[in-house]
């Protein structure tokens, strides 16, 4: 119909035949560039100008993800030094103050510029319009934004760590908060400010899921990936824009004394812990929330069945997020609130065991007489189900009120939330990055060292943190700079696997580094999974995405109708017809673990030129 | 932006675009690409201001919590300092933000009419209404600040004799203690006047800046209304400011009874 267009040729010129109107583009890691003749500071210039100012959500995806990356590196040598002041009791390189603001900087950066952005700003961004067969999100221009506020956020909370610290814990609990002399002021505006980011990111997801999805791809339909980026959505926006007031409130504290946290001017304190983990509680949940999702992905792709229980999967991350606002009371039974909210929070509090626990066992069941194949990203969804199961039900422990009043603030509670963050989503993001991987960067990682970096992170995480499950249950107090001589074994080992801990991640860092010079080019589908990204589009997508708009004609993980491969060959001639077009039946020839030693020519043999 | 050319399935409506982006060509041309029509694309839009706005609601949730916890704690306290508000202000301020809620409507209407002298008039006349609502609201807080009315520890307008028991508040009075107090105005013996004072600064003070933002979004609106750039097949940018602007007024509507009219 129309005239026919191809992009400045920058790569080999296309070996097979298009149908007019189909050819490829350009993928989005090629966007046409500066020409030959540009050299130097110019071309780098050229080049950044190209992606600072980018509307495509897949290169602010992979911005993000760059961004994160770096602040999980700085926090976690900042874990590092903490682990090794912790090695004796007394100063060992610390002092006491020292000791407290590197602490209160490794959760402070670590919850608000790491795992609150963790996976939906980097692999939500770069996945959710592919998997929802749209060609970007609704609002790009509102991304790329929030990903500038996130780094403005990032910038006053560098420069409140730079400019004397902040030692009062990332709570930021008042009365503390109000008098410290330390950089409690420009630590609010950057909490608030990358507050803006995360309602942004919420609000394009939830516009999108609405209104972007593809033709046939209805609710029942949607990965369940998606259907925890929604949750997440709902909570990032109905929960952040609580944590905006309470920084508000809390700086013009500081900076004209209106006194409303302060019990001196009649104020009260406590309604900033009430106010604070009406905004955290939730967001706890807006950290795992989406590592969830990315297990049932790896759930069903790795057991090659359909995954078990689609419906309660998805409807109990929905509850979650919902349960979620009702429980932050559980953060404050030794605040001084009535025993009566005490208890209602506490029931509150079990029945998120219910839903959770829908998740653990579909996802078990999922597996269940599947054939199970055992590559990197399904051994980090098997160490996520064993620390998530640890972390959770240990939680329904602090949440009952006799047990919580012992172990409030040691370190049980400590390595309570380390088994729900680091053992649940820093494992599942690991996990997602090596199977999302070849589809963002076109190269497969070392299957060989991933496998080992899974199993030196478990072990090194086991480790670290099971050891603090018995220090707090012994007494050890959380926070604290130094200890009694009894800690002092469990202490050692602790510290110990942190380094084994860190030794993995470095690992399967190594391996990204390696993949993106010297891996394999990846196949469209690697891993023979049936969602869109995988199925309609190359690796890494082309610009727009697909060539085009697909049509969903199953659901996520029907992989019988994916490698039935009944008439529904390469070309789509015998698949099944839809006003003149040919149903997208993925092609059975591509993907599939089988598939893994065979080369690759550059995008001819993917699955969407393949059905083209 | 680099442009380049893409390539779209047959049945696109921007397959007339191919290879530039002055979108020629037979489709809406405020349709963006990612976008399959004009319909879609408004129900994005509007979707998402709507979602913007339960985070407003939300942000200002906060506040009336805080305010609702204040009062049950120290009812006789917002009594008193109610007092100091002016009703007949605060009165006038309403009925103008009523009226600008009206002509922003009206503006919508004429978008979807094609009407574009009313729609710039109505604009712009929401603008000045906005403006009103802000200058009294400039008298009524510089009169505040005369007579000693600051938020939190700097409050310092107490009747002599006041019993002060907490020490924050005690230590302020007196730093600021013993200016002449102007015929007919009464000082409140509440030694925690303070803190009704920070929540009403704070409530209508994020309020303002509020109307501010809005101003100046309805100015945009206004210049580019100037220029012709609306029309019944595309005012998205009116609606949606619309929406913020009644949301604003609507706030408002809750402050003003909470703040004024406590007796």
């Amino acid at each position: 119909m129309s005239t026919v267009a191809t992009a400045p040729a920058r790569t080999e010129p296309v070996q097979r035949a298009y149908p007019p109107g189909h050819e490829p583009v350009h993928n989005y890691l090629h966007e046409p560039g500066p020409g030959p003749d540009v050299h130097g500071f110019q071309r780098f210039w050229e080049i950044f100008k190209s992606w600072a100012t980018t509307v495509d959500h897949k290169r602010i995806g992979v911005m993000y993800l760059f961004t994160i990356s770096i602040f999980f590196a700085v926090a976690g040598i900042a874990a590092l030094g903490v682990r090794a002041e912790l090695l004796a009791p007394g100063s060992q390189f610390l002092t006491a103050d020292q000791y407290n603001k590197l602490f209160t900087f490794h959760g402070v950066v670590m919850v608000f510029l790491f795992i609150i952005p963790s996976i939906p700003a980097s692999l939500g961004n770069f996945i959710l319009p592919i998997q929802l067969g749209a060609k970007d999100v609704a609002f790009p221009k509102l991304n790329l934004m929030s990903y500038y506020l996130f780094l403005t956020g990032a910038s006053i909370a560098l420069y409140a760590i730079f400019s004397g610290g902040i030692d009062t814990g990332w709570t930021f609990y008042t009365p503390y908060s109000d008098t410290t002399n330390t950089a409690v002021l420009p630590m609010t505006m950057a909490v608030f400010v990358a507050g803006f980011a995360t309602i942004l990111t919420g609000i394009n997801f939830i516009v999108t899921i609405h209104k972007m999805r593809a033709p046939g791809l209805t609710w029942n339909r949607l990965p369940l990936f998606i259907w925890a980026l929604y949750a997440v959505s709902i909570v990032q926006i109905l929960a952040t824009p609580v944590i905006g007031i309470t920084m508000v409130l809390l700086a013009l504290e500081r900076f004209i004394g209106i006194g409303i946290f302060d019990p001196a001017l009649g104020g009260d304190p406590v309604l900033f812990q009430h106010f604070f983990w009406f905004y955290s509680h939730p967001a706890v949940y807006i950290m795992i929330l989406p590592a969830f999702g990315v297990i049932s992905e790896l759930m069903g792709t790795f057991s090659r069945q359909k995954v078990f229980g689609y419906r309660a999967i998805a409807l109990s991350s929905v509850a979650i997020a919902m349960l979620g606002f009702m429980v932050w009371g559980h953060h404050m039974f030794v605040s001084g609130q009535s025993p009566l909210s005490s208890i209602v929070f506490s029931v509150i509090t079990f029945l998120i065991g219910v839903p959770s626990g829908i998740k653990i066992l579909n996802w078990v069941a999922t597996m269940y007489k599947g054939s199970v194949w055992l590559a990197t990203p399904m051994l980090f969804a098997l160490a996520f189900l064993f620390l998530f199961t640890i972390g959770g039900l240990t939680g329904i422990m602090v949440g009952a009120i006799g047990v919580d009043i012992h172990l409030h603030d040691t370190y049980f509670v400590v390595a309570h939330f380390h088994y729900v963050m680091m053992g649940g989503t820093v494992f599942a993001m690991v996990g997602a990055l090596f199977y999302w991987w070849p589809k963002m960067f076109g190269r497969m990682m070392s299957e060989t060292w991933g496998r080992i970096s899974a199993v030196v992170m478990f072990f090194g995480f086991n480790m670290t943190f099971f050891t603090q499950f018995i220090l707090g249950s012994q007494g050890m107090p959380r926070r604290y700079f130094t200890y009694l001589p009894q800690y002092q074994d469990l202490h050692v080992v602790s510290t110990i696997g942190s380094w084994f801990l860190a030794l993995g991640l470095l690992m399967v860092l190594g391996n990204m580094i390696w993949s993106l010079f010297r891996g394999k080019p990846a196949p469209g589908n690697p891993w023979g999974a049936a969602t869109l990204e995988w199925t309609h589009t190359t690796s890494p997508p082309d610009h727009h995405n697909f060539h085009r708009t697909p049509l969903v004609t199953h659901g996520p993980y029907d992989y019988d109708v994916l490698f039935s491969g009944d008439g529904a060959g390469g070309d789509g001639a015998g698949g099944v017809r839809i006003a003149g077009q040919p149903a997208p039946i993925p092609d059975p020839e591509v993907g599939g673990p089988q598939e893994m030693e065979k080369s690759v020519d550059q995008g001819t043999s993917q699955p969407d030129s393949a059905l083209d | 932006m680099a442009v380049h050319p893409t390539t779209i399935a047959v049945d696109d409506p921007h397959a007339g675009a191919h290879g530039s982006h002055d979108h020629g060509g037979d489709h809406p041309p405020h349709l963006k690409h990612y976008f399959i029509s004009s319909e879609q694309q408004f129900d994005a839009a509007k979707l998402g201001m709507w979602l913007f706005l339960v985070t407003e609601i939300l942000l200002f949730g906060g506040m009336f919590v805080a305010y609702g916890i204040y009062r049950s704690m120290y009812p006789e306290l917002f009594v008193e300092a109610s007092t100091q508000l002016n009703t007949v202000m605060g009165g006038i301020n309403t009925l103008v933000l009523l009226a600008s809620s009206l002509t922003v409507a009206w503006a919508i209407r004429c978008a979807q009419t094609d009407n574009q002298r009313g729609l710039f008039w109505n604009l712009v006349a929401t603008v000045c209404l906005a403006g009103v609502f802000m200058v009294i609201k400039y008298f009524e807080y510089t009169h505040k600040f005369h007579l000693g009315i600051f938020p939190g520890s700097h409050y310092t307008f107490f009747a002599e004799g006041t019993p002060f028991t907490l020490p924050g508040v005690e230590a302020a009075a007196e730093h600021g203690g013993g200016h002449h107090i102007p015929e007919g105005e009464l000082p409140l013996t509440n030694q925690r006047a303070g803190l009704f004072f920070s929540i009403y600064y704070v409530m209508t003070g994020i309020h303002g800046i509020h109307v501010l933002i809005g101003m100046i979004a309805i100015s945009t609106l206004a210049v580019k209304a100037w220029k012709g750039k609306y029309s019944s097949a595309w005012y998205t940018p009116v609606e949606n400011v619309g929406l913020y602007w009644h949301v604003v007024d609507i706030i408002w509507i809750f402050l003003f009874p909470l703040m004024y009219l406590i007796s």
